[in-house]
Formats: C-alpha cells, sequence, structure tokens
C-alpha cells in the first residue's frame, strides 16, 4: 500500500526549528567551548613546534593540523576524539526527548509525515556540526596566518577542505548512532550511557584490542619475529579489525589527505615501493584517493546507521 | 488505480449524503496476537459531540491514533471525512485537530513560538500565522501570556494552549483525549466551555474521557468501551433505558401510614426502596413525581421533599459494568 504526498513536507521546517534550538542551547554552548579550548592549546603547541624547528615546509599550514607537541596530541588526534562527544550531545535525546517531553504525538499529528521529523531533526544535527567545525577550520587557518605569517596555498585550502568534509561525515556517523540510540531507549539517560559507551570502547579500548585479537586470529609467526618484523597476516587483520572503529578511519583519511608524503595506509612491501622519491609529496587527486576507502566508509557508516535509526522510528508506536 | 478513484467518489458521496465523517467497520488493533481493538463499528454525524469512554486501557487511544494514521490497522477499515488515514494521513491530518492526553510543548519557548511552530507545519502562509495565533489565543484566554515560555505553564493552561492549536488548524474534527483529566473543577469547567463553543460553530468533536459526568454534560452520544469492544452507544437517555431498565429515579421524603405499599402501587413504578422510616426510592419508566404526591397526601403525610435523578452516565456505567463483569469472573473460576 502506497502513503500519498511527500514525505518531505515540513522538512524544512523541522530542519530550521531544530537547527535553531541546537544553536541556542546551553549544552551546544559548552561542548564547543569544551572543543574550541582544547583545538587552541593543541594549536598553541604545533604554532610554537613549528617556529622553532621547522624551516621551510611547503604545506605548512597543513602541519598545524598535525604536529603535536608533548603532552598535548595534535590537533586532528584532539578532534578525532572530541568530535564524536559533541554529535552526541546533539543527538541522544532527540526522538526520546520528544517522546518524554509528550510534543511526539502533538507534532505527528500535523500533516507531516515521521520522515519529515527524523530528517530533519538529523540534517539540523549535521548542520550544527558542519558549522561548528566550519568555524574551527577558520579558526585554523586564521591563526596560521597571524602567527605563522605564510599565506596558505591553493592545494593547502583544497586539502584543509578535505579535512572539513571529512570531519563533517566522521560527526555524521557519531550523530547517526547517538540518534539511532535515542530512538531504541525510551530513557534519554540509558542513549547517552550508551553512546558514551560505545564512543569510550571504540576510541580508548578497541585500539588496544584490536591487535590482540589479530594476534590469536593469525598467530605470529617465530621466523618472522626472530627477523624482529611483524608478520604480514597479523598486521592485516590488526589493521582490518581497527578500521571498524570511526575513529581510526578518520585518523587515516586524515593522515592521506594532511600529510601529502603519505604513500600507503597499509603494510607495504619493498618491492612495491620501487621507482617511489621518498619524501617527496603527492599531487592532490593521489592522496584523496588513498584516502577515498575511508572517506567512502565514514559517509556509508552514516548512511546506514541512520537507516537503521529510521526502520526503527517508522515502526514505532507513538503512544507514550 | 481508476478503481481507487471511483471508491474514493463513492466514499464522498456518502458522507455528503448521511452527512458522516467518521466511519469504523470492523476496525481492529492486535499487538503480539492480542486485540486491543476489537472489530468495533461506529459513525460519527457532522457537527456532534461524540465521546468515547470507558476504563484505561480499553483501547480509546488506540481507536484515536488509528483514525489520525499514528498506528497501523490490523483489519478493517475506518474512513475520516472520506479519507483513508492508513493511506492518506496527510490529508486527514490537514482536517483534524488532535490533542493527545497529558498535551506537551517546547517548554523553552513561547506559547506563540509553540504554536507558529506547528502552524507552519500546517503549512499556514507567514500572513497568515500571526493574525489566526492571536485570535486562537484569545479565545482560550491565554493572550497576556502569550510571550511567555510554556514552562511556566499550569497543566490547565497547556489543554487551553493545545486547543488553542486545533482552533490555529480551523480543524473539522476535533479529537480531544482525556482533556480534563487532572484539571481542577474551574479549569475543566472552562474547558467544557470552549468544547461547546467549538460545537456551537460546528466542528465534530470525539472527546475520550473516563470522568463520566464531564462527557454527560458535553456529549451528544457517546460510545462505552470495554476491552476493546464497544458494548453499548447511543444518547445517554437512550443508554439509561437500556441498561438501568427505566429512566427515572424518584426520592421521596414523606411520613404517612404505609407509604411504600401505597407508592408501589403507582402505575409505572417498577421498585420502590425503603432507604430510611421516611424516605422512599422509587424507579420507574416515566416522571411519577405528581402520582406520589398525590399518594402521600392520600396517605395523610408530610410531604417534605420530592426530587428526580437526571438519569447520569455514571449509574450507566456502574451497573453496566456490574452486571457484566461477573459473568466474567464466573467463566474465569470455571476455566
Amino acid at each position: 500500500m502506497r502513503r500519498e504526498g511527500s514525505p518531505f513536507q515540513g522538512l524544512g521546517t523541522v530542519a530550521v526549528k531544530e537547527l535553531a534550538d541546537n544553536l541556542s542551547s546551553a549544552r551546544m554552548f559548552v561542548l564547543e567551548m569544551l572543543i574550541v579550548l582544547t583545538a587552541l592549546a593543541a594549536l598553541y603547541g604545533a604554532i610554537d613546534n613549528l617556529r622553532q624547528n621547522t624551516a621551510e615546509d611547503p604545506f605548512l599550514l597543513l602541519r598545524l593540523f598535525t604536529v603535536d607537541r608533548a603532552p598535548l596530541p595534535s590537533f586532528i588526534a584532539i578532534l578525532g576524539f572530541l568530535i564524536p562527544l559533541m554529535a552526541i550531545g546533539l543527538g541522544f535525546d532527540s526522538i526520546n526527548g520528544e517522546h518524554n517531553r509528550r510534543t511526539l504525538s502533538r507534532i505527528l499529528a500535523q500533516p507531516i509525515y515521521r520522515d519529515a521529523l527524523l530528517m530533519g531533526k538529523f540534517l539540523a544535527g549535521l548542520a550544527t556540526l558542519a558549522i561548528s567545525l566550519a568555524a574551527l577550520w577558520l579558526m585554523v587557518i586564521g591563526l596560521g596566518l597571524i602567527f605563522l605569517g605564510v599565506p596558505p596555498g591553493g592545494e593547502e585550502i583544497a586539502r584543509s577542505l578535505a579535512f572539513l568534509v571529512v570531519a563533517i561525515f566522521y560527526a555524521g556517523v557519531w550523530l547517526s548512532l547517538a540518534m539511532l540510540l535515542s530512538i531504541v531507549f525510551r530513557s534519554a539517560a540509558t542513549a547517552a550511557l550508551v553512546a558514551l559507551g560505545v564512543w569510550l570502547f571504540l576510541t580508548v579500548l578497541w585500539p588496544m584490542l584490536a591487535p590482540a585479537l589479530a594476534q590469536v586470529i593469525a598467530p605470529p609467526d617465530p621466523r618472522f619475529a626472530a627477523l624482529g618484523l611483524d608478520t604480514p597476516d597479523t598486521a592485516i587483520w590488526a589493521q582490518t579489525l581497527s578500521r571498524v572503529s570511526p575513529n581510526h578511519l578518520f585518523g587515516e583519511a586524515m593522515l592521506a589527505v594532511l600529510s601529502p608524503t603519505t604513500r600507503s595506509l597499509g603494510p607495504v612491501f619493498l618491492d612495491q615501493l620501487r621507482g617511489a622519491v621518498m619524501g617527496a609529496p603527492l599531487p592532490l587527486g593521489q592522496s584523496l584517493l588513498i584516502a577515498w576507502p575511508q572517506m567512502v566508509a565514514l559517509i556509508a557508516g552514516t548512511i546506514v546507521l541512520f537507516v537503521a535509526g529510521y526502520v526503527v522510528f517508522q515502526r514505532q508506536e507513538v503512544r507514550a | 488505480m481508476s478503481d481507487d478513484g471511483n471508491e474514493a467518489a463513492t466514499a464522498a458521496n456518502d458522507t455528503a449524503a448521511n452527512d458522516i465523517v467518521i466511519a469504523a467497520r470492523g476496525l481492529t488493533k492486535r499487538y503480539n496476537g492480542l486485540s486491543v481493538v476489537d472489530a468495533i463499528n461506529f459513525d460519527i454525524v457532522r457537527g456532534e459531540v461524540f465521546g468515547l469512554l470507558g476504563p484505561n486501557g480499553a483501547g480509546k487511544t488506540t481507536t484515536i491514533l488509528m483514525m489520525l494514521g499514528l498506528t497501523d490497522i490490523s483489519a478493517g477499515k475506518v474512513s475520516v471525512l472520506g479519507y483513508d488515514p492508513a493511506r492518506s494521513p496527510l490529508q486527514v491530518k490537514r482536517r483534524v485537530g488532535y490533542l493527545p492526553d497529558t498535551v506537551g510543548f517546547y517548554e523553552h519557548l513561547t506559547a506563540v513560538e509553540n504554536l507558529s511552530y506547528t502552524a507552519k507545519l500546517m503549512g499556514l502562509s507567514a500572513t497568515e500565522r500571526p493574525r489566526r495565533i492571536a485570535a486562537a489565543l484569545a479565545r482560550v484566554q491565554l493572550l497576556d501570556v502569550a510571550d511567555k515560555r510554556v514552562a511556566t505553564f499550569s497543566r490547565g493552561m497547556r489543554q487551553r494552549l493545545g486547543l488553542a492549536e486545533i482552533i490555529v488548524k480551523q480543524a473539522e474534527i476535533a479529537i480531544l483525549d482525556e482533556p480534563t483529566s487532572g484539571l481542577d473543577p474551574q479549569a475543566t469547567h472552562e474547558f467544557l466551555g470552549l468544547i461547546g463553543e467549538l460545537k456551537a460553530e460546528g466542528v465534530t468533536v470525539l472527546l475520550s474521557s473516563h470522568l463520566l459526568d464531564q462527557v454527560q454534560r458535553v456529549c451528544n452520544r457517546v460510545a462505552l468501551f470495554q476491552a476493546g469492544r464497544i458494548v453499548l452507544m447511543g444518547p445517554v437517555a437512550d443508554l439509561a433505558r437500556q441498561v438501568l431498565g427505566a429512566g427515572f429515579v424518584v426520592e421521596v421524603e414523606a411520613d404517612g401510614a404505609g407509604l411504600a405499599r401505597r407508592l408501589a402501587t403507582i402505575p409505572g413504578v417498577t421498585d420502590v426502596e425503603t432507604l430510611a422510616e421516611d424516605r422512599f426510592r422509587m424507579t420507574a419508566d416515566r416522571d411519577v413525581r405528581p402520582d406520589a404526591a398525590r399518594a402521600v397526601v392520600a396517605a395523610n403525610g408530610s410531604l417534605r421533599r420530592l426530587s428526580v435523578d437526571e438519569p447520569s452516565l455514571e449509574a450507566i456505567y456502574a451497573r453496566y459494568f456490574k452486571t457484566h463483569k461477573e459473568p466474567f469472573a464466573g467463566a474465569r473460576h470455571a476455566a
């Protein structure tokens, strides 16, 4: 049976209202402050480091993103850690909040489909994250201009824009997950706890577990160990397992895009490097090609998790 | 495709002919094989106030949600203003206003902001919105708190704001789910007054409640739900005749020798109950007050009080569930 009317009716209205709510909420302000302050600290470290240690670098601006000075991690590492927190903060109560405020049945009694409500909330969340990340991006470039005094080249801007797009979809994965949990769990606290649990597991525990699991699946060969080398099978398994975590995918994609000298993200045999000029930067297209699988995985993750939430939401009972 | 078109046209004709705005036929909702709403039939005529009555969990809210297309229909069909809510929910929801039980609003937004959000969802133009919202808020007497946050509103104010939303929509049918539960008597009185105004404007009102005296005050017809079925339906007076047997209960306070016997011989009286030495309750199929007065005078008694009870829904309800629950209990014991 086909239903009549457009599923997008009211989408814009919902998205605009949710965006206004997101941007004006105290929660968003706190999360933004957290990210901006940590990012500023990381950038300060990076700028200090670059001023003292780098004589000449064709990609000085990009180094701002990736260089770190102990004890602070790099700007990218901080974003990889904090973007999920921001996305979860935006999404964990999006649907169950409507349930608990008892606004859901009133809103759905208006001439719109549920699709518009869910999609509008998702788009508003993604737009909020995109605005925040774009502001951060501008902040990095501005600080680079002020403190390093080197105008960025076209390729640097292009690469940092690629960073922005990947970061938005990385946030999208976590936003979709948080919204899925907000649909599945009626209590916002439960949804938030589960989302934070998944986040901690994937960003902190999984990088430690993945190599251990790889060693169980493909035990290291003592002959390689005797030579002081990693067993190829084990290394490949470790990498494959690590890539389950969006955090790892984000890190890999950023490495390829922001460090133009990156030639591969996996284990490489020596014969594959024959003829390569080590240390020479790759053209932008080639770097994007290296990061392409990671980018697609992040976009696909966003869509798959959103669709899962969509299916559950369509079948859910409205009554409280 | 053309078949559907014809069907819709026929449905529209039927609606126009009888002015039936909601028609349910064998409407059923099952959760995990358990029927929550079990093959109910009813017709609601344009302009009437129709009450859905019954204990909590009897299937009233589920029935309402099916009419709005907010929950799937397991079997049977319902037509609202000639539309099938499962198929064209947007058409239905454009014309029907719904006030859920314990309605919620966005607490951080003002009354006007809340209404203008839903008004946008209704698709009203930017010029139309402020006009309709101001008019609706004036109708429900919330104009002076229009720019206050809803977080500061009392329950009665929230219910009135919910009603304002229906007025903004200019709905042809207003569906109110437990609109007065949890309101204080003053707020209840005001709210029922607003329902009366809606009715006077020709809006069809569907009211679900378990508070019987209120339903009786505003409803033209009622349907009594029990365990997912409509067990009784019709105007309150008809139900009284059906369930109570007789429509009138007359109380007499008087003394006089052998009065109880005299009262019992009045034609039309089916039962005389002696409440106290000088108080009697008569059940009759007509208003027997004049005859009762004559009987007291004939017995040389002094008549102190003579009153008649309107047939009350409360009595119908109590009597119905008293007589219809026991067989069930018996059956369960036997099983």
